[in-house]
């Protein structure tokens, strides 16, 4: 069966060809719909059960951690208004999720800067390694300002604020994305867009919530960091952009000339038993 | 108080029922729990676990044990279940991870210190400095990988220092082995030990084996990979020192001890409410096992288990930091290699022996727990971080 779909393995190679599809082996994927179709289920419902069951436990109340409180009661002078508590809880919790953020932020990038090194790609739309570290020294001097902030409100710049860590489970998913030595250039790019997507309205909260406590400093250096995120934001939009619609370009250029020689009927199994090799590794690079 | 196990007979097994609601319950805080309520849940799944694999050993060898044996195990498997779950889905594989070497410290510690056996206690004392530097390594992978502080997760109790480096602990299986305690002679506490640690490293060496995958990053994937070897190794000398000369029934009812002995001393040092209510039910869970195991062995065995079984419980397992005895043993053994089943210093160990000749072999190519460690020095809030100055007043203060 592998043979007729895939052609022959050559070379003890691995094939690359992607399974997952219910087209890839029709005859076997008619009988299961067949069987699904056949299915009587064994309980009658539209989910009202399960929402019921999950409100049960919402109603308990419990919360997955609670707000940091100041440690030594420094905000009161430090402010120029009298910072309620409830509102300076926030402003910490939500400084401890940037800094968690940003600190995260500069491992991402770490780890982009050794993906691009260790995967060097041809052309000039993709994000060269001195591009990524300039982002990434900015997301380390980001964390660094938070760091003090945070201490110089009174609070404790090691804590892992709720916010933090709901933060931190979102992210968790670029940070495996961008060390996963077999993703490309352009799977790394949509990691990080979405991590500085994130970022960009995490500052821009942050400087509004530092504003409405009276905290002008502070919300001075969240505008300044904002604007730096802005940027990252739009060369990052940018790279990916760029990369994606150039591979879309290669890939046409690549059916054309399948036309032009007439072999449009062995396009697939070509580009499906596509070899592990060097200079296939570096065309789904570019 | 002290528990006597002949007179208090917990819940009959019959009426040890529960339901899908009453198993999942709201899960602990990561952040607002006490870290040792999260070792606890950690160490009672890892005695959950040696409940039923043990269990599942017994029934294979024994027919007449299989109904007895299974009706136990159901309970045993819904009590695992509903540990396990006390576990919240914000904590991450990797702080689990350190959760689990926190466990493998702080309960060695323990352990080592209340151990009458001076053999066992240096057997413990020689596993503890390894676990010891697997949270080292796994806290370097946590912070230069993840960008997050294992500190969190270890809440000031524990230290970030290497140990006996992990790179040196391969070792070659016939220097793993270690002699077994006597059953006729051994204290009860020197039996409930050795089953409490044996459970605690097989189920940290199954957990590694599980989740090591799911990293993405090649050097996390090798560190887990040998770190799982060295606890593979771990469980090879915890299983070692328990007397193979035991019957099946008398390590049943040992099993049920040691289980009665680690939620006793959950309970004495359990801090949440809502956490304490369930050792205290499944104390007398597994009292009512240890008595219908009881019911059992004298069914097939004339022998009196007073004569193997302690009557009352010792003192419970201390759910403390031990900081000054780690550091102590670090110190003075750090350099301990094993040979055979005693303990070298290093500068004894000659290049034709098997461990060394082992252990070249496994790191020829890379240490990856030398790697992801190259330098590395645990601060307040990673290494990235700056020191702030309240972190100086707080050294200031200390000194």
């Amino acid at each position: 069966m592998e043979k007729e779909v895939a052609g022959e393995i050559a070379g003890g190679q691995e094939l690359l060809v992607n399974r997952t599809g219910l087209m890839l082996n029709p005859e076997l994927g008619a009988e299961l719909v067949q069987g699904a179709k056949e299915t009587i289920p064994s309980s009658e419902g539209n989910g009202e059960d399960m929402e019921m069951e999950r409100a049960e436990y919402a109603q308990e109340g419990l919360p997955i951690g609670s707000n940091p409180s100041p440690v030594n009661g420094k905000e009161m002078e430090d402010s120029e208004e009298l910072v309620p508590n409830g509102g300076m809880a926030v402003l910490l919790d939500k400084l401890g999720e940037r800094l968690a953020f940003e600190r995260q932020g500069t491992r991402l990038y770490e780890a982009f800067i050794q993906k691009m090194a260790a995967m060097p790609v041809d052309g000039t739309d993709a994000p060269t390694v001195e591009d990524l570290r300039h982002i990434c020294e900015e997301e380390l001097e980001h964390f660094k300002l938070l760091q003090q902030a945070i201490v110089e409100l009174g609070g404790d710049a090691t804590v892992q604020t709720p916010s933090a860590d709901v933060s931190g489970v979102l992210s968790h998913g670029a940070l495996q994305i961008m060390s996963d030595p077999r993703t490309t250039i352009p799977q790394a790019l949509q990691a990080a867009l979405n991590a500085e997507l994130a970022d960009n309205d995490g500052w821009k909260m942050l400087e509004n919530l530092a504003e409405q406590l009276g905290q002008a400093d502070l919300g001075e250096q969240c505008a300044k960091a904002y604007e730096e995120e802005q940027e990252h934001l739009e060369n990052v939009r940018t790279w990916l952009s760029q990369m994606i619609l150039a591979e879309a370009g290669e890939e046409e250029i690549l059916a054309e000339t399948d036309d032009t020689d007439d072999k449009r009927s062995n396009k697939r199994s070509r580009r499906d038993t596509k070899k592990k090799s060097s200079s296939s590794k570096k065309r789904r690079n570019r | 108080m002290s528990l006597d196990l002949t007179k208090e007979k917990g819940v009959e097994l019959d009426k040890q029922i529960f339901d899908w609601r009453d198993i999942v319950r709201t899960p602990t805080s990561k952040l607002d729990d006490d870290a040792f309520t999260r070792v606890r849940i950690i160490l009672m799944n890892g005695i959950e676990s040696e409940a039923l694999r043990f269990q599942h050993s017994c029934a294979r060898m024994n027919k007449d044990l299989q109904l007895a044996l299974a009706r136990v195990r159901r309970v045993e498997q819904h009590q695992q279940t509903l540990v396990n779950w006390l576990l919240p889905a914000d904590l991450s594989p990797l702080e689990t991870t350190i959760g689990f070497e926190q466990v493998a410290i702080e309960v060695t510690a323990s352990v080592a210190q209340h151990e009458p056996d001076p053999y066992l206690a240096q057997v413990y004392r020689f596993g503890l400095l390894e676990d010891f530097d697997h949270l080292y390594r796994y806290s370097a992978l946590m912070d230069r990988v993840m960008g997050a502080d294992a500190n969190n997760i270890l809440q000031n109790y524990t230290d970030v220092l290497p140990g006996r480096p992990t790179a040196v602990e391969h070792r070659a299986p016939e220097d793993d082995l270690r002699e077994p305690y006597d059953r006729t002679k051994a204290a009860p506490i020197t039996k409930l030990n050795a089953v409490t640690l044996m459970g605690g490293e097989h189920q940290t060496h199954d957990y590694y084996m599980t989740i090591g995958p799911m990293f993405a990053d090649p050097i996390a994937r090798q560190l887990y990979a040998e770190i799982a070897s060295i606890e593979e190794q771990h469980v090879t000398q915890y299983e070692s020192i328990i007397d193979p000369e035991e019957t099946w029934l008398e390590k049943w009812l040992l099993h049920e001890a040691t289980e009665i002995y680690n939620y006793y001393s959950c309970l004495m040092y359990e801090t949440n409410p809502r956490i304490k209510s369930i050792w205290e039910r499944f104390l007398n869970y597994e009292l009512g096992h240890f008595h219908f195991v009881l019911e059992v062995f004298k069914k097939f065995d004339k022998r009196d288990p007073a004569a193997f079984l302690p009557q009352t419980l010792p003192e419970p397992i201390e759910y403390k930091s031990h900081r000054e005895f780690v550091r102590k043993v670090l110190r003075e053994e750090v350099d301990l290699r094993a040979r055979g089943t005693q303990f070298i210093g290093k500068e004894e160990e000659e290049a034709n022996f098997p461990s060394v000749i082992y252990r070249s072999q496994m790191n020829s190519n890379i240490s990856p727990s030398e790697a992801v460690a190259a330098d590395y020095k645990w601060k307040p809030g990673t290494e990235l971080a700056e020191e702030t100055s309240d972190i100086k007043d707080l050294q200031k203060k200390v000194a």
